[in-house]
């Protein structure tokens, strides 16, 4: 985290330099002394969303010649405007990840304008042909790995209710709802996942509340999609539940109640990306994967998982590798009764129709507003 | 640490005790300066100390606090752009409190001003900006000040603690903008992130020539300096203050304390009001949960460092921006957590408060603070 002490002189000397190296505008291959800006919306120890992302940063300062500079709790507002340019104009960064979902537009789009020899890679999937050229957006299917947390979760439940606390029925979120209990009904045809919603990314009170909730009702695995999934693993596991992770690797807060978990491979992507720049390669502005990509993985299965899920699991896993093997197979009605997806259609990762996803699948136990 | 806070702040206030003559004909305006600025020097003391308890070299510490908030020309541009909005939500503390009330619900006339601001320019869909904009400062401002109006009348015909309720409605206000923004006025195509419609490129209110910091800075400098006018220089202020003061000597010199008060509080939740409408036209583009960025939770440590003074606001207003411009190299170059800069906020504040003491007692300083 330290990188020492600067000079004073050299941090002047650091803009100037900066002014003229975007004015011959070299942006094919990173020097030796480039600088690589981190931003995250919340604390990169948050064992969820920030941390996986500060993994992958972490992994770059691996690699030699690259100084990685990082901010945390930066807001969506036009302080990561400026935290932006900070980073160009005060480190000489020339290679910037804002994160967080909400830095993409308005924000990162008019720096990206604004610093057109620069680069910038956000995490969403959200660049579309209207938005600049050296702006990028890359996401992953994580609803992969929920699925193949939901067979462990189908096999690991005595009851047969799972649990899942949500942030907010928007598309990402509904997606890795229906995807985990699809993959638990192909385990268990009768589970059933109850599923709550906290209204934000990040409620710790609002978790806690609704993780003894469900354990009170019966359920007995737990997983989560918000942006901090600590509060509901260690309290599931307090309780004497069982819990599926999601973002980062939470087994070491609840070693004995942690099966497995759905995890983000930045610390694959992000030095993928960085070889691609230095080799001149052009990254795609639209960047997604799944578990064959190595954008996501699966958390290594916890003791108390059984054999039978074990081998199941990896068995779908390794279509995940080798086919594109799809989590939306028709025909699948939602949890009121409608066909959302007809018999005899398969929606592929790829299908944009699943980023508008609206519906909670039958097995799901809520609603979506 | 606590010695050398003592002895700034000793040393500081027994200088003009050295010079009573000059005291005597300045002595009010020297306390508002020498207090205050005893008290940040003390602060950053007092941190500078906590710092060195991480092993980090406080003279570091306060080269890159000054470099990030006022070194550059880049750094007084970031500093100005955090300060702009603190202006304004700061003079929805600082003008109640000169009627004796403390409101501390600016974050929700924030929201509202917002709203309201955001629909007035999606309700004219095709009028010339100017005109949008008109109607999105007297949207913002009336949206913003009915909802501390009532707060005032809760406090006036029902006797409800004003603090209180200006702070619930806090809440009142991000649920209606949760709930509209995710329900009547969502824009179908923010799938992940739910927004309204924007409010279009042209009806965006831009810069300020010649620097890179949006126009809510001018605004919130016109409406400081009219507060004061307001405050200190007219009948309508003087009533405001002596209703302040002895609100039954109002009453008796027959005073309408209750025109007062619902008049103050129309005025302040206009400020707050009109800083949403400036994130929005200037920043945002769209109402989203990206405005509760807490600009009217820190509005009150600025009203209340500016010891409620209006003029005051602003010198407070930019050392805060300052603060929360530098923060961010704090990260970077010392690798201190984001939440140093609460904790800097945190003692200035109590710095601050103890100081209040000291007003119109120098010369009796030894052993206090």
């Amino acid at each position: 985290m330290d990188f020492g002490r600067i000079s004073r002189r050299h941090l002047l000397q650091g803009g100037a330099a900066l002014t003229l190296g975007t004015a011959f505008g070299a942006r094919t291959a990173l020097a030796a002394d480039t600088t690589i800006g981190f931003i995250y919306v919340g604390s990169r120890d948050d064992y969820g969303y920030n941390q996986a992302h500060a993994q992958g940063a972490a992994a770059l300062k691996k690699l030699p010649g690259l100084k990685v500079v990082e901010e945390e709790k930066v807001p969506e507002t036009d302080a990561v405007e400026k935290t932006i340019e900070s980073m160009i104009n005060l480190d000489g960064a020339s290679l910037l990840f804002p994160t967080s979902f909400g830095y993409y537009n308005p924000h990162m789009v008019k720096m990206a304008n604004k610093y057109p020899k620069l680069h910038f890679e956000h995490c969403g999937g959200l660049w579309t042909d209207k938005d600049p050229k050296n702006a990028g957006s890359y996401f992953g299917y994580i609803d992969e790995a929920q699925y193949i947390s939901g067979i462990i979760a189908g096999y690991s439940t005595k009851s047969g209710k799972l649990g899942f606390v949500a942030a907010k029925p928007i598309p990402q979120v509904l997606r890795n709802i229906n995807a985990f209990t699809l993959g638990a009904r192909l385990a268990n045809p009768k589970a059933t996942t109850q599923v709550i919603f906290t209204g934000d990314w990040s409620m710790p009170v609002k978790e806690a509340e609704a993780t003894n909730s469900l354990i009170d009702q019966g359920v007995d695995v737990l997983t989560c999609h918000v942006d901090g999934p600590k509060t509901m693993v260690e309290n599931a596991a307090r309780r004497g539940a069982m819990v599926c992770g999601y973002h980062v690797n939470q087994s070491p807060l609840a070693p004995k109640a942690y099966l497995t978990g759905a995890e983000w491979n930045w610390e694959a992507l992000y030095p993928k990306f960085v070889k691609m720049i230095a080799a001149g390669e052009t990254i795609p502005n639209f960047y997604r994967g799944g578990l064959k990509d190595e954008i996501v993985k699966v958390s290594p299965y916890g003791e108390a998982v059984s054999e039978e899920a074990r081998k199941h699991a990896d068995d779908v896993k390794s279509k995940f590798m080798s086919t594109d093997y799809a989590i939306f197979k028709g025909p699948i009605s939602d949890n009121k009764g409608k066909i959302v997806i007809a018999g005899g259609t398969d929606r592929g990762q790829k299908d944009p129709e699943l980023e508008k996803m609206d519906y909670l699948v039958d097995g799901v136990i809520g609603a979506t507003s | 640490m606590t010695t050398d806070t003592a002895d700034s702040v000793e040393a500081a206030a027994i200088a003009p005790a050295a010079d009573a003559g000059f005291l005597q004909r300045h002595g009010q305006v020297i306390e508002y300066i020498l207090i205050p600025g005893a008290a940040l020097a003390g602060a950053l003391v007092v941190f500078g100390g906590f710092v060195a308890l991480f092993g980090k070299n406080p003279l570091d510490l306060y080269f890159y606090m000054y470099y990030g908030a006022f070194g550059t020309w880049f750094s007084w541009q970031n500093t100005l752009t955090r300060a702009a909005p603190l202006i304004l939500t700061a003079l929805c503390t600082a003008l109640p409190a000169q009627l004796g009330m403390v409101i501390i619900g600016g974050e929700g006339a924030l929201l509202i001003g917002a709203l309201a601001a955001t629909s007035a320019a999606l309700a004219l869909p095709s009028a010339p900006p100017l005109v949008v904009q008109c109607a999105m400062v007297l949207a913002g401002i009336t949206g913003g000040g009915l909802w501390i109006m009532l707060a005032g009348g809760l406090r006036q015909f029902r006797g409800v603690n004003e603090t209180i309720s200006s702070l619930l409605l806090v809440y009142i206000a991000l649920a209606i903008l949760n709930h509209l923004v995710e329900g009547p006025m969502r824009d179908p195509l923010s799938l992940n992130k739910p927004s309204t419609r924007e409010i279009g490129a042209a009806n965006m209110i831009g810069t300020i020539p010649g620097m890179d910091v949006h126009w809510g800075l001018v605004f919130g400098l016109v409406a400081a300096v009219a507060s004061y006018v307001l405050i200190y220089h007219t009948t309508f202020g003087f009533a405001a203050r002596v209703a302040g003061g002895n609100i039954r000597a109002a009453r008796i010199v027959g005073l309408s304390v209750g025109r007062l008060i619902l008049t103050v509080c129309f005025l302040a939740g206009g400020a707050a009001g009109l800083a949403g409408m400036i994130e929005v036209a200037a920043v945002q583009g769209r109402t989203n949960a990206n405005l509760a960025a807490g600009y009217g939770f820190t509005g009150i440590l600025v009203a209340f460092l500016a010891r409620q003074n209006p003029l005051a606001v602003i010198p407070v207003a930019i050392l805060l921006g300052g603060i929360s411009a530098s923060g961010g190299l704090l990260q970077r170059r010392l690798g201190l957590p984001d939440a140093s800069v609460l904790v800097l906020q945190g003692i200035i504040f109590v710095f601050v408060l103890a100081s209040d003491a000291l007003y119109g007692r120098i010369g009796f300083l030894k052993g206090k603070v």
